[in-house]
């Protein structure tokens, strides 16, 4: 069967996220970094940002909802039974501190087979209120037996 | 940053992700899929068990590279990682790191997380700036 392509191209509506100083604190415990430039405003500020700054990690927290309604369109059609997360970049831009307004759009940039799996690759843009490139994340999903 | 040169190791990070840690990586990222949190439901579809976030690993490796700039997290500037294995709880993932190329104030480091043998991301590179 061949895979379904249509979808290559299309783009998603955009979604906001507002990074609060708590939510970037939880993720940081979560992951073992005890930087104060995580938890205190002082610190951070000391440290040359604007706000107690997220872990470059937290990204995933406000751009992954962007790519929510990707992965459920039909037209991207991926079967999620024998689907894996397959491989994940990012490249960070001006980083994200608290208070900040970080909208998020999504893409499809490819579908293909290989071997037998089909490859399903999105691109997340995320940028704040001032215009600035926050994170470009490119997502690999690999779905077995398409 | 201290002076990095190409095949220096970066420091080992370990650790070990006790039962509950999938429960609380879940909260803080907003990914509850039921594999990561439900023993019934991770076998139902064919695991051995409830197996880690990739992403949260990702995270693990992302500190590992920062850590190389004194931990400050504006110093990683891109991370691209392959995932392979399934990473399991409470076992510990030990994340190991090369320098790959130095270029001006930018270092390329290929790191590897790994429980045991079960190399759960490879191919990840990191690039760092001091």
């Amino acid at each position: 069967m061949a895979i379904k392509t249509e979808a290559i191209g299309k783009e998603w509506p955009a979604t906001t996220y507002e990074v609060g100083k708590e939510k970037i604190g939880e993720y940081a415990r979560v992951v073992g970094l005890d930087s104060p430039v995580h938890f205190d405003r002082e610190a951070a500020k000391a440290a040359g940002y604007r706000d107690v700054v997220a872990p470059p990690m937290f990204c995933v927290v406000y751009s992954a909802p962007a790519l929510g309604p990707a992965m459920f369109d039909d037209e991207v059609g991926m079967n999620f039974a024998a689907m894996v997360h397959g491989g994940q970049e990012f490249e960070w831009g001006e980083p994200a501190c608290t208070g900040d307004e970080i909208t998020t759009t999504s893409k499809c940039l490819e579908i293909f087979e290989k071997d037998g799996k089909g490859f399903y690759v999105f691109e997340t843009r995320s940028v704040n209120q001032n215009g600035d490139e926050v994170v470009k994340g490119t997502w690999t999903n690999i779905v077995r037996g398409v | 940053m201290a002076e990095l040169n190409v095949g220096d190791q970066i420091a080992e990070l370990r650790m070990t992700p006790d039962k509950y840690l999938p429960h609380r990586y879940a909260g803080a990222s907003g990914d509850f899929n039921p594999i990561h949190i439900d023993p019934e439901f991770a076998k139902a579809v064919g695991l051995p068990n409830t197996i880690l976030h990739g992403l949260f690993m990702m995270g693990l490796v992302a500190r590992a590279s920062t850590e190389v700039a004194g931990g400050d997290p504006g110093a990683l500037k891109r991370l691209s990682v392959q995932f392979r294995g399934m990473g399991a709880p409470e076992t510990e993932i030990v994340v190991t790191g090369t320098v790959k190329s130095v270029e001006g104030d930018r270092a390329v480091i290929d790191t590897v997380a790994a429980q045991g043998d079960n190399q759960t991301i490879r191919n990840a590179e990191a690039e760092v700036q001091a």
